[in-house]
């Protein structure tokens, strides 16, 4: 297979058909993705260690739980939902939800897209294997702003039927009640979801329909994490960072902002900060850091690279 | 792209970039220079609302396109989604809800926000969450008596997890939980009912001899035997499916019901006269005539209301009256 694809890593594709090692470790390509995996297994160890082993960690499903007997967490959407119907709740619900709420909106609010969320494998599943197909055509696309209407029908939905609406077909937590609970049918939402994203639409789901997504982006907006092309001027335009990320339009402001005076932080409240564009960037353009932190390294220019080991 | 719903025909000004829907008075206005615009409708969403001779801007009307087309879709999606949420209140006659549960369907799914808390908290894994296909509103807890009834905590700890007050808080007395009530919807199979002594349902009772009482009858069958008839009395029952679980038919002739399904509501101005006449230490209307019941003598009926005394005095008829 010597074409090579577009939505394809340019990088490694090029070093691939040269026969060639990349020059940094698989490790230091992935860390960000295996944390990730590795927060969003122990997410749903903390629920499993209670039914399999008796050791009960955290109780309760994503949407609301009780860890250590002590800690309510809370899915502040859901609690607007349930606001939306007219019930106001009568227990922990509420201070749950303002925890969580706090954390996100402190921290960064699609954080929990790619780093809780029980969904994003999957959907990071369906990208990979299209990935892998060759499958060229982003396949359906509606506008990333899509997410906003469908928050909005759902919270209109549940105020108009008295009732929790998007919970009916959420299939975020029947992904968790699919492991925690066993729920096996709801494995069938959850497969739709892959599906979809594989042969439908190209990151279809998290990047465009999905209003739980779209409403802890919302509550993040201001959140501290944040990813910094603080070494923009080292960029060598391989596009490896677009076609890795899920929200690639996050990116330009940032990456190509220089001229425009724009700030090297990516500030949209799409960004899911899971890491992937600091993984790929074999230039080490992109790091973590907070939102006020403007500073960039004015080294290198815009030559093209050779540090990869590619043939000139 | 869409470009031709909604033009009018003046739009046709010949100008690159489509169409542009007109927003202007007048046809004539077009010619003049620095005619007075039409006021602009300012769009958050775009900076350039009119075109300087008072057209919408492609850009605005794309704006547009995006709203329209976003509105309809998600709301033709909301409806679906609305009307599977109607159904879904539907829940089925034998998927009871924990205790304390929000009575009103419809209540309770606004309250409940899915999360197992109440599944974790139950010591005999009653209950259980609705996956797809359990024809329960999805990720909401309920448990089938006849599998696993509820077994009456007195802590009632599902209702202490629950972090929304779908159940209610309020319930502190297992006793008063109402989580449904048990009929005997099948008095043919019913053991007790074909003269034998199971009894079952009335032993394994919590709440024996006031939720369930044996009424004896004769039997009729026999004439010389009696009947222990497995009596339900609501007011006692908390729906806990024990006896529906215990019975020993293939097919459980006591079945714990919703409410809703198993009891008659009298209408709110009812008024029973002998508890009125109890309240009342009278009769609540003066004067009432009494029409003679078809009875010797002047029996005082259980109920203590006494019967006004026969305005005829049965032995006097003609031919006598023998009871």
């Amino acid at each position: 297979m010597t074409a090579v694809t577009p939505t394809r890593l340019n990088r490694e594709a090029r070093l691939a058909a040269a026969g060639e090692m990349p020059a940094r470790s698989f490790l230091t390509r992935n860390r960000f993705l295996i944390a990730r995996r590795a927060t969003q297994i122990l997410v749903l160890a903390l629920f499993l260690t209670g039914p399999l082993f008796g050791l009960w960690i955290a109780k309760g499903t994503i949407a609301s739980s009780m860890t250590f007997d002590v800690l309510p967490l809370t899915d502040p959407f859901m609690v607007l939902q349930m606001l939306a119907a007219r019930h106001w709740p009568e227990g922990l619900a509420l201070i749950g939800a303002l925890i969580v709420l706090a954390f996100y909106a402190l921290v960064s609010g699609r954080l929990y897209c790619s780093w809780v969320c029980p969904i994003n494998p999957v959907t990071d599943l369906a990208f990979w294997a299209r990935e892998r197909l060759g499958l060229q055509a982003k396949g359906w696309q509606p506008r990333p702003g899509t997410r906003w209407f469908v928050l909005a029908m759902a919270l209109v939905v549940s105020a108009v039927t008295g009732a929790i609406a998007w919970e009916l077909v959420n299939p975020i937590t029947m992904a968790f009640r699919v492991v925690v609970f066993g729920s096996a049918a709801s494995a069938t939402f959850v497969a739709a979801v892959f599906l979809f994203d594989l042969f439908v639409a190209r990151h279809g789901w998290c990047s465009h329909l999905c209003p739980v997504g779209a409403f802890y982006g919302l509550i993040g907006s201001g959140g501290l994490l944040r990813v910094s092309a603080n070494r923009r001027a080292a960029c060598d335009h391989c596009m490896d960072c677009y076609a890795v990320c899920p929200e690639p339009h996050v990116i330009s402001p940032a990456l190509e902002g220089a001229k425009k005076g724009l700030s090297p932080v990516i500030l949209s409240r799409d960004c899911t900060a899971c890491g992937r564009c600091i993984d790929v960037c074999d230039r080490i353009v992109f790091r973590f850091t907070h939102r006020f932190d403007v500073s960039e390294t004015a080294e290198g220019g815009t030559h093209r690279s050779n540090c990869s080991g590619e043939k000139q | 792209m869409i470009r031709s719903a909604g033009v009018s025909p003046r739009a046709e000004t010949g100008r690159s970039g489509g169409l542009y829907l007109s927003m202007r008075p007048s046809f004539e206005d077009r010619s003049e220079k620095n005619v007075t615009r039409p006021e602009k409708i300012e769009s958050p969403m775009s900076p350039k609302s009119t075109t300087p001779d008072g057209l919408v801007s492609p850009e605005r009307r794309k704006v547009l396109e995006t709203a329209a087309r976003g509105v309809v879709g998600a709301g033709v999606a909301g409806v679906m989604l609305g009307a599977h949420q109607k159904s879904a209140e539907a829940k089925p006659t034998l998927a009871i809800r924990p205790p304390g549960a929000l009575a009103d369907e419809a209540k309770f799914l606004s309250a409940c926000i899915r999360c197992g808390l109440c599944v974790r908290a139950c010591p005999y894994k009653t209950l259980t969450l609705a996956d797809l296909g359990d024809h329960v509103a999805n990720g909401t807890p309920y448990f089938v008596a006849r599998k696993i009834p509820c077994e009456m905590c007195e802590d009632i700890p599902c209702v202490k997890a629950c972090p929304t007050g779908a159940l209610e808080h309020s319930l502190v007395d297992i006793n008063k939980a109402k989580m449904g009530t048990a009929v005997l919807v099948d008095e043919e199979n019913c053991l007790n009912f074909l003269g034998l002594r199971c009894d079952v349902c009335y032993r394994d009772c919590p709440v024996i001899d006031k939720a369930i009482t044996l009424e004896l009858e004769s039997n009729p069958r026999t004439r010389k035997h009696a009947i222990f008839r497995p009596t339900v009395h609501a007011a006692d029952c908390t729906g806990c499916g024990k006896c529906e679980k215990s019975c020993v038919l293939e097919e459980a002739a006591i079945k714990v019901l919703p409410l809703k399904v198993a009891r008659g509501e009298l209408g709110a101005h009812y008024r029973l006269g002998w508890e009125e006449y109890k309240k009342n230490q009278g009769p609540l209307v003066k004067d009432i005539i009494d029409l003679p019941d078809r009875a010797p003598g002047d029996i005082t009926p259980p109920s203590g209301v006494p019967d006004a005394p026969p305005i005829l005095d049965p032995s006097k008829l003609p031919g006598g009256w023998k009871p």
